[in-house]
């Protein structure tokens, strides 16, 4: 069995690992780093539980072989906040009801990030196709598009 | 209404934060030092003998450390009552649905384990397998069970007046066939479990809804008392009924692995495993005959309800109990007849699911009101308002409405401009044909089973005036957590953070039923209430000493202790909290609260009595664009006038009306499992359609403000009843749009055409 050495940044933080070709981005960052916001539900990409942003972009982290983290940058709900400062999307989910029993959360949140990332002023069709590949099964949507609207409005502050 | 100073106010959830950081933690997010991983070996047969089980090659698999079959439980199972527990943690001698449990295997990691897994050699002789109920209770029909004949699992007979008389006295009589379709309830997290059995008992991290049944599973199953079960709840993925209200193959699996190696052992379903094993709703056939007048009052109702039970008996018979008990609301029905039979069939476990029992039987008649309306040329606003429950009302069953919305609601769906231009805003000009449809249903809150049931909470004050909050019911999600904390912050004039709560922990908080039949706000709420005044009580009796007044005029408001009708005496609530506390040889102060709802007796064999302690009243409007070339479906809008006695957090109560409307969309329009011979053809949610948010119309709620007389602070339920109005309304909308009455969920495209095309051949 060859293991690959591989090096990222992840939330910030360099990071070195050598990992076996067959892990997903999602069991390294589950288990070898132990940052358990992303979750396991479907496995299949359909659900998005487990989406984190890599290079800029959203990627379900149970698709992606972990040896393509090699050289890249990767933001996991972990890395949102600064220190005690919520970023103004998790501030708005909690405000607007954007999440209930909070297992699709995380992978919402960085589903949101990377539509706003993209398009600072959504409207509400492009909001429900910014996250059509995050299942929710308690919310049915409206808060959580509520909250994302909200947190485009005050990221117009420029934070 | 009192002025509240925390109740009623749209207060953020108190484990928001946890939960938008990645920090609260899930079953499948915990992992010990030395732990194992199992994992389940399932049958690939519907129906079958087990002849023999060879698990030589798994053992021999480097890494594993033990592996279990059925024998290895001693004969023990499980069940909902004590003359159903045909379930066994492993089946021994014979499988009754593709997927059932046979052996296990516990490994030092989950690849080894899953490897190990695939090693094990079953040998089965194939049985004829039974899928369709009504092909079940035939004379001949296979048997699951050989003492059960025409495999009837569970049968209820309700008979009250005279329904012959109620079909003489109508101007038209009707009867129709309906049915719900078979659906999942679609939490997103897994079933999964940390198990650690050691010399003071088992401790169970697990995610449950109703912590509680677990414990009791687990002392029987291993022969232990009660006080040596500890179940944890760590945050819960969502529960819905059914599964995470009882135990799995899983759990006493994992649980006798660690007592077999003394190691801490973890399971974690797939999605597959949910979808192809885990428990479902039934799907039914409802048999519906009914007697209007002219005038549209009705007269008469008589159902007869199979539903596909699937291998076991589960929670079976209250799902059975729930089908008749509740159809004499929301409209007045003199003469009522109900027939339900639960049928075993070689396919998976019908059990429950949000908005339980209710909804099938509230479709069919729901549906059934309106097509005979509209024959005898009434509208559907008026034959609902004509037949509408107003409170106090005693039904033929004797369930007591103490208080009831369903008239406002109405009238409040009937006054919207969407129902207004309705006719007027059909046409779009193209294929599309917009419809609006409306539903009148009722849901209970505060469920009673038969048994113990429990409810309380412990209040105890800290020396520096902040709280503590001991509960048994358990927040899946629902948001009930931050619902209870303010109870007990409005009770003793605190703010929502002065009080603490913790996850539920059997070896710690009180015993209770968990969250099932929307009863925690209702119930727990009330034993948080009473908690929180005995809090209360202590320290205005050592106040009112103090200042030598009477206790009954001590205010607690806004952390500050006062006396009513005096501005001098009053201090910080913290301060009277240390004085109290600090005083004689040091004090403690703890209050202690139960509810005792619902104690009379409920007459479960013949249908009669409250199954629930107050019942919400929801009225409902949809609007549906119907594409007359491709039979497509997509759903507009809603508007949801929901009476759940007073929202304690209006925003939660929104939160919860809308994800169940959507749930109860997904129901109504895409979801549906298909069957082969008891194989579950589409176990993944790329193929089991559940909506997604483009999907999600616009939500409008409406609270229908009653105050009802037993609910904590005026409160009812507020999960349950929009699951149960969506698939009637849109199926209303659906015929608005194009004429068409359809009787059977999910309404797929495929029918839409087909039935057009039926249509337009005629």
């Amino acid at each position: 069995m060859e293991l690959k050495h591989i090096r990222f940044v992840i939330n910030g933080e360099p990071c070195e690992l050598r990992v076996p070709p067959w892990r997903t981005l999602l069991e390294m960052i589950r288990e070898d780093l132990k940052l358990t916001g992303a979750k396991e539900a479907c496995g299949q990409g359909e659900c998005g539980a487990c989406t984190v942003i890599m290079g800029g972009k959203s990627v379900n982290s149970c698709l992606v072989p972990a040896v393509e983290a090699d050289g890249q940058e990767i933001l996991t709900i972990e890395g949102l906040a600064r220190g005690d400062e919520l970023h103004p999307l998790q501030e708005a989910f909690v405000e607007h009801a954007g999440m209930q029993c909070g297992f699709c959360t995380p992978g919402m949140i960085m589903s949101a990030k990377f539509l706003l990332d993209t398009n600072g002023r959504p409207d509400t069709a492009q909001i429900k196709d910014g996250i059509a590949g995050n299942f929710c099964r308690c919310t049915g949507y409206t808060k959580i598009v509520e909250s994302i609207s909200a947190a485009a409005e005050a990221l117009k502050g420029g934070r | 209404m009192e002025d509240y100073s925390v109740i009623g106010k749209r207060i953020p959830r108190i484990d928001g934060r946890a939960k938008v950081t990645g920090e609260a933690k899930y079953a499948a997010d915990y992992e010990m030092p030395g732990m194992l991983w199992c994992k389940i070996v399932r049958s690939p047969h519907a129906h079958a003998r087990i002849l023999n089980i060879d698990t030589t090659r798994a053992e021999r698999v480097v890494g594993v450390k033990g592996v279990l079959t059925g024998k290895d439980f001693g004969g023990w199972k499980w069940g909902w009552m004590p003359k159903t527990r045909d379930e066994e943690p492993l089946a021994t001698r014979r499988v009754r649905y593709l997927g059932e449990a046979v052996a296990a295997v516990a490994a030092v990691d989950e690849d080894t384990a899953e490897e190990a897994a695939q090693l094990i050699r079953v040998e089965y002789e194939e049985l004829p397998g039974v899928f369709d109920p009504e092909e079940a209770m035939k004379e001949g029909a296979p048997r699951l069970y050989d003492h059960v004949e025409n495999n009837i699992s569970w049968d209820f007979h309700m008979d009250f007046g005279d329904v012959e008389k109620g079909f003489r006295e109508a101007d038209l009589v009707s009867e129709e066939r309906f049915e719900t379709g078979r659906v999942i309830t679609g939490y997103l997290e897994p079933p999964a479990a940390v198990a650690l059995y050691t010399s003071s008992g088992i401790t169970l991290w697990a995610a449950k809804q109703s912590p509680y049944f677990v414990y009791r599973h687990m002392a029987d199953c291993f022969k232990l008392p009660l006080n040596r079960i500890r179940i944890i709840q760590p945050f819960i993925g969502g529960g819905f009924g059914g599964t995470k209200n009882d135990s799995l193959a899983g759990d006493f699996c994992a649980v006798l692995f660690s007592k077999m190696t003394g190691k801490p052992v973890k399971f974690a379903y797939t999605m597959e495993e949910v979808l192809m094993t885990c428990r479902r709703r039934h799907n039914m056939v409802v048999t519906n005959k009914m007697g209007m007048k002219k005038d549209g009052t009705l007269t008469a109702m008589q159902s007869k309800v199979i539903a596909d039970g699937g291998a076991h008996t589960a929670i079976g018979p209250l799902t059975m109990y729930l089908t008749g008990c509740m159809s004499t609301l929301p409209y007045k029905l003199p003469n009522f007849k109900h027939d339900a039979y639960r049928i075993f069939t070689n396919n998976p476990i019908g059990a429950a699911m949000r908005g339980h029992g209710v909804t099938h039987t509230r479709f069919a008649a729901e549906l059934q009101m309106e097509m005979m309306a509209e024959e005898l040329g009434l509208d559907p606003v008026g034959v609902r308002l004509k037949n509408a429950v107003t409170a106090p009302h005693e039904t033929i069953n004797q369930v007591t409405v103490k208080s009831c919305g369903l008239v406002e609601g109405i009238h409040t769906i009937a006054e919207d401009p969407k129902w207004k231009d309705r006719d007027k805003n059909r046409e779009t000009g193209g294929p599309v044909v917009h419809g609006v449809g409306m539903s009148a249903t009722s849901y209970l809150g505060g469920a009673r089973q038969r048994g113990h049931q429990s409810c309380a909470a412990v209040v105890r004050l800290c020396e520096d005036g902040t709280v503590n909050y001991l509960t048994g019911a358990t927040d899946c999600g629902q948001g009930s957590d931050t619902v209870l904390v303010q109870i007990i912050a409005e009770e003793l004039g605190l703010r929502v953070e002065d009080v603490d709560i913790k996850r539920v922990d059997t070896a710690m908080t009180p015993c209770d039923a968990g969250s099932y039949g929307s009863r925690v706000t209702v119930l727990a709420g009330k034993a948080a209430q009473n908690a929180a005044r005995e809090v209360r009580d202590q320290l205005a009796a050592f106040a009112a000493e103090k200042w030598e007044v009477r206790p009954e005029d001590i205010l607690f408001r806004d952390n500050v202790v006062s006396v009513k009708g005096s501005s001098d005496l009053a201090m910080p609530f913290d301060k009277l909290a240390k004085i109290a506390c600090y005083s004689g040889s040091g004090a403690v102060i703890i209050g202690k609260g139960y509810s005792d709802y619902g104690i009379e007796i409920l007459d479960f064999d013949k249908g009669i009595g409250n199954a629930g302690t107050s019942y919400s009243f929801t009225s409902q409007l949809t609007g549906v664009d119907v594409d007359l070339e491709t039979g497509f479906i997509r759903c507009t809008d809603m508007v949801i006038a929901h009476d759940c006695g007073r929202p304690l957090n209006p925003i939660n109560v929104e939160a919860q009306n809308q994800g169940a409307a959507v749930q109860g969309l997904g129901q109504a329009l895409y979801e549906e499992f298909k069957m082969a011979d008891g194989r579950t053809l589409n176990p993944t949610l790329v193929d089991y359609k559940m909506p997604l948010a483009p999907d999600a119309p616009d939500i409008t709620v409406i609270d229908i403000l009653t105050d009802d007389p037993d609910g904590p602070f005026g409160a009812k339920e507020a999960s349950e009843g929009a699951i149960v109005s969506v698939p009637p309304s849109v199926f209303t909308a659906v015929h608005h749009a194009t004429g068409i009455w359809f009787k059977e969920q999910p309404l797929t495209p495929e029918k839409v055409v087909m039935a057009l095309r039926k249509r337009k051949k005629a």
